[in-house]
């Protein structure tokens, strides 16, 4: 990825460097804004949220809304807190992403590597299926997940997200595949190695970025979905997403700001602790999906 | 029958046919170099004996042995690339056990094969390295020694020294040439480079478009190409070929072409049988080494002739300088000894050796004699 | 070495040769049914009388018809090409802006780009959560704005049916911009340093530089932004739901909201399903030019 600092050549002077930097930080602002408005109104009584002080820090700290969010807020009818929709969302992202990966990574090796008539047009196929509207496939879905008995289940989350999720792992170990020397398969051919054990001991060794985009690509894609959520979970299947919703928007009672806020922040950490840790991979991923290269 | 045998095959992607009708027999302990330029099918012939392409209609046999529907694996052949194809994640050692290990031989087994192998080849002290942090010289060999430890009855090296740099390159080419004549193996090797197939092999196939041009030990190829394509493919620098007519006088025949300050060049042609074809059209190919000074001429052949031309340039090359003149409207080059004082646009006196000459027909550019 | 003929078998040969295609199929064959076979269904049912379950009795256009006639869907189309176009356009503007200022050996430009694109990595529920509440009168910007002093500050788009769609695009922009922005980085770094060095010897200005010779090179870009944003903003749901669900009334609807509500809520799944092929057929339309031409690159 050509992200890496390059020289240029374009001079800039001093005035048009201060302007530059201060435009930087200008939009580091905008882009933090709402982070540093969930965070320390996550961390204040309501009242100080009512009294219109959202941007100023809490006067009183108190960590009672995020307890209250993760185990006590009211999620539709329960008071049941996010806390097993965070569970529920664990329980269906690690499967899911866990299988599409590895398919992916078949996939990519067969269409690359075992290479037929009509390879390409398997593989468009697939890729195409990544940029549907999911709204085309709801209404068989859901029919198709109750007849398999999986309708408003972790299980058939799982499986739905594992469905739409091998076109783009297809995608990612496809393209790094195929910048894999195809001479190493034939060496290997040689020496006596089979297709999968090809696979095993040459492919896969080499594997490690790709299936770190991958995986990471998933794993926000799946953790952050709310349409499959909305549409096939019951009460006791939702991911956090979903849940998350449920809080913010229900209409009964008084509306506990900080606690929708501390919600926020617990249904954005997992994907934001990744992105923090592995930042690098993840702009990969997102750019494999939309530019050559 | 030989010891590999390629019957009548050929290779076709859907309708293009990429290799024709082939034979060839290659004995045992031979060392075969097919040569040609890019997209000549000679990689593509290596594949078919290698099994990494199919057979579209023929036969490959290995000792006898029908090997079509043979998997790569299980010809008892081993193959090295032209990008090495080391295996990434393994180091040195592994990737010469690599084959072994497919083939279930047991542990104790594979360590002392690799360990000779790494001796043979002087890379003992790169085992446990991987292959990224060596050399090119290094890969190549690691390469080599992931084909020899597999002892096969036939060696295929696709292209091996083209990644090298020049100097490399002459020193690998001297080593495979030396394992060669320790190993006594069977060796099936492709490059493009006619040097290299002059030098390494013990018979050389020139392919071009798909065929077999000729095929015949390195003297045979050198002296007595088949065609004008032969011809013009082997050797550097290439074979002069011009334009000529013949003319008949005494019983003797005669090339007779233009000179560039005008005037006509004649040199009496060896083969008098020549002389029947009175008039005719034929293209005169002339290697530059049987252009000479008049000293510098071969003392030992019989058929020196002299012709007087104007010297359009010349290419001073250290130990010889190449001296460009025209005949028959086309630029010819001979090989002067350095010391001779050749000045461009001045006439010059060309020994010329007709033994050397070969003379092919401009139509067909099959040889004529 | 002993060389026997190669004992072959041939059945194990016939499924090795068969192994790859094997491996592909069960994952050719979810998309042929999940993808393919369920658009082919909705697309049937398209045609049905289906309200609140599927049925099966054709009603030729009629859905279609039915549906150009709803002022929902108008609603939903005409906010569609407002959010649409204002979302791809701005975060194109800004993203190329903020690219190009990134691109002048700003120190610590890993770690703005950091900040720049963490959004991208949050799901919308949680976008128009933060947003919802930072925008709403009562409590959000106004609110604090009028705190400051400034009383007569208003700032109540979100609650205004005829500004309430901009407030989607400025959640939507805030989200995807830094995105647009590494896209644009990564083909201005693509850019050969020399025709630049050319060019300034030619006596280009820097405003010269870029738009001259910079920002046309940056086609490719522009044109995987704009796919990826044009099928973003088509398929947005998400962020409608948590922001507004819709309202106030009807004044952020969108086509996906339209599906499926009139699905699942009000029991037209004629209808739902109509609205849900035309969604697809407009991806379609963008997606499948930039596919095939990718593909066919790649070969």
């Amino acid at each position: 990825m050509a992200l890496a600092s390059t020289d240029t050549v374009i001079r800039t002077g001093r005035t048009s460097r201060f302007i530059i930097y201060t435009v930087l930080i200008v939009f580091c602002i905008y882009y933090l804004l709402p982070l540093y408005v969930m965070l320390v109104n996550s961390l204040k009584p309501l009242d100080e949220i009512r009294g219109g002080g959202m941007l100023s820090l809490p006067q009183e700290w108190t960590l009672a809304p995020w307890g209250s969010a993760w185990s006590t807020a009211q999620i539709g009818v329960e008071a049941t807190g996010l806390r097993p929709y965070f569970l529920n969302s664990l329980l269906m992202v690690v499967p899911a992403v866990a299988i599409s990966t590895m398919l992916g990574a078949l996939n990519g090796y067969v269409l690359t590597k075992w290479r037929f008539r009509g390879d390409t047009i398997i593989f468009g196929l697939m890729l195409f299926g990544c940029f549907i509207p999911f709204q085309m496939v709801l209404i068989p879905m859901a029919r198709m997940l109750g007849l398999m008995g999986l309708a408003g289940t972790v299980p058939g989350l799982i499986f739905v997200h594992l469905v739409y999720g091998i076109g783009f792992s297809t995608l990612y170990f496809r393209n790094y595949y195929a910048q894999f020397p195809d001479e190493l398969v034939r060496a290997a051919m040689i020496d006596g190695a089979g297709f999968f054990r090809i696979f095993q001991r040459i492919m896969l060794p080499s594997s490690g970025p790709i299936a770190v985009v991958c995986i990471i690509w998933q794993f926000t894609n799946i953790w952050n979905d709310f349409l499959f959520g909305a549409s096939f979970a019951d009460f006791d299947s939702q991911p956090m997403t979903v849940a998350l919703n449920n809080l913010v928007s229900s209409s009964t009672g008084v509306k506990e700001y900080n606690v929708h806020f501390a919600g926020a922040i617990m249904a954005a950490l997992p994907t934001l602790l990744v992105y923090v840790v592995a930042g690098r991979f993840f702009v990969r991923g997102l750019m494999a999906g939309s530019v050559k290269g | 029958m030989g010891f590999l045998d390629i019957k009548n095959a050929t290779k076709s992607y859907g309708t293009v046919k990429v290799l024709h009708e082939t034979d060839i027999s290659v004995e045992e302990g031979e060392f075969l170099v097919l040569v040609g330029p890019s997209g000549c099918g000679k990689s593509t012939l290596l594949n078919m004996i290698a099994g990494l392409e199919e057979v579209t209609s023929g036969e490959i046999a290995i000792r006898g042995n029908r090997m079509n529907e043979v998997r790569p694996a299980d010809r008892n052949i081993a193959m090295v690339f032209q990008s090495y194809a080391l295996y990434p994640n393994m180091n040195v050692a592994q990737n010469i056990a690599f084959g072994l290990e497919m083939h279930g031989v047991v542990k104790a087994e594979r360590d002392k094969a690799v360990q000779g192998v790494a001796e043979l080849l002087q890379i003992t002290q790169l085992l446990d390295r991987k292959p990224g942090q060596l050399s090119g010289g290094q890969r190549q060999r690691v390469a080599m020694g992931r084909a020899l430890v597999r002892d096969p009855d036939v060696f295929l090296f696709d292209e091996p020294l083209s990644n090298l740099d020049a100097k490399l390159r002459v020193d690998m080419r001297t080593e495979i040439k030396k394992l060669h004549q320790k190993l006594g193996r069977t060796i099936v090797y492709v490059t493009h480079d006619q040097i290299e197939a002059l030098t390494l092999s013990t018979r050389i196939a020139v392919m071009f478009g798909g065929y077999v041009q000729q095929l015949g030990t390195p003297k045979e190829i050198y002296d007595n190409p088949a065609n004008m394509f032969v011809a013009g493919f082997m050797g550097s620098p290439s074979m002069n070929l011009f334009p000529a007519k013949l003319s008949a006088a005494d019983g003797k025949a005669f090339a007779n072409f233009a000179l560039a300050e005008g005037g006509t060049g004649s040199l009496a042609v060896p083969d008098p049988a020549l002389a029947r074809h009175d008039g005719r059209d034929i293209i005169l190919g002339i290697r530059p080494e049987a252009i000479t000074d008049p000293d510098g001429a071969d003392r030992n052949s019989k058929d020196i002739h002299h012709v007087e031309a104007r010297v359009e340039i010349t290419e001073p090359a250290g130990s010889d300088t190449f001296v460009v003149t025209e005949f028959g409207g086309k630029e010819v080059t001979g090989r002067f000894r350095a010391d001779v004082d050749v000045k461009p646009a001045k006439v010059q006196t060309f020994a010329v050796n007709m033994e050397k000459a070969v003379l092919f027909d401009p139509v067909t550019e099959e040889r004529v004699v | 070495m002993e060389q026997s003929v190669p004992t072959r078998n041939k059945l194990g040969d016939k499924l090795a040769d068969f192994l790859p295609k094997l491996v592909l199929s069960p994952s050719l064959a979810i998309v042929l049914i999940f993808v393919y076979g369920f658009i082919f269904f909705t697309f049937y049912l398209s045609f049905t009388d289906s309200r609140i379950l599927p049925s099966f009795g054709l009603v030729g256009f009629e859905n279609y018809d039915k549906l150009f006639r709803l002022r929902a869907w108008s609603i939903a189309v005409d906010n569609l090409f407002i959010f649409g176009g204002l979302y791809i356009v701005i975060c194109c503007a800004l993203g190329l802006m903020l690219a190009i200022l990134l691109d002048q050996k700003i120190r610590s430009e890993g770690f703005i780009r950091t900040i720049y694109l963490y959004p991208m990595a949050l799901s919308f529920i949680v976008t128009g959560t933060a947003w919802k509440w930072f925008l709403d009168p009562g409590i959000g910007l106004e609110a604090v704005v009028q705190s400051w002093g400034w009383t007569s500050f208003e700032f109540n788009w979100i609650k205004d049916r005829n500004m309430a769609i901009y407030t989607i695009v400025i959640a939507a922009v805030w989200q995807t911009s830094g995105f647009v922005m590494a896209m644009f980085l990564a083909g201005l770094r693509g850019i050969d340093n020399e025709v630049l060095k050319a060019a300034q010897i030619d006596g280009a200005s820097n405003w010269a530089l870029y738009r001259r010779i910079v920002i046309p090179q940056l086609r490719p870009a522009f044109m995987s932004a704009f796919v990826v944003l044009a099928h973003m903003a088509i398929k947005s749901y998400d962020l409608v739901i948590a922001l507004t669900n819709g309202g106030p009334g009807r004044a952020t609807e969108l086509p996906a909201t339209f599906m499926y509500s009139y699905t699942f809520t009000r029991n037209q799944m004629g209808i739902g399903a109509a609205s849900a092929t035309l969604m697809l057929m407009t991806i379609a339309a963008i997606i499948v030019p930039y596919l095939w031409s990718e593909l066919r690159e790649k070969k």
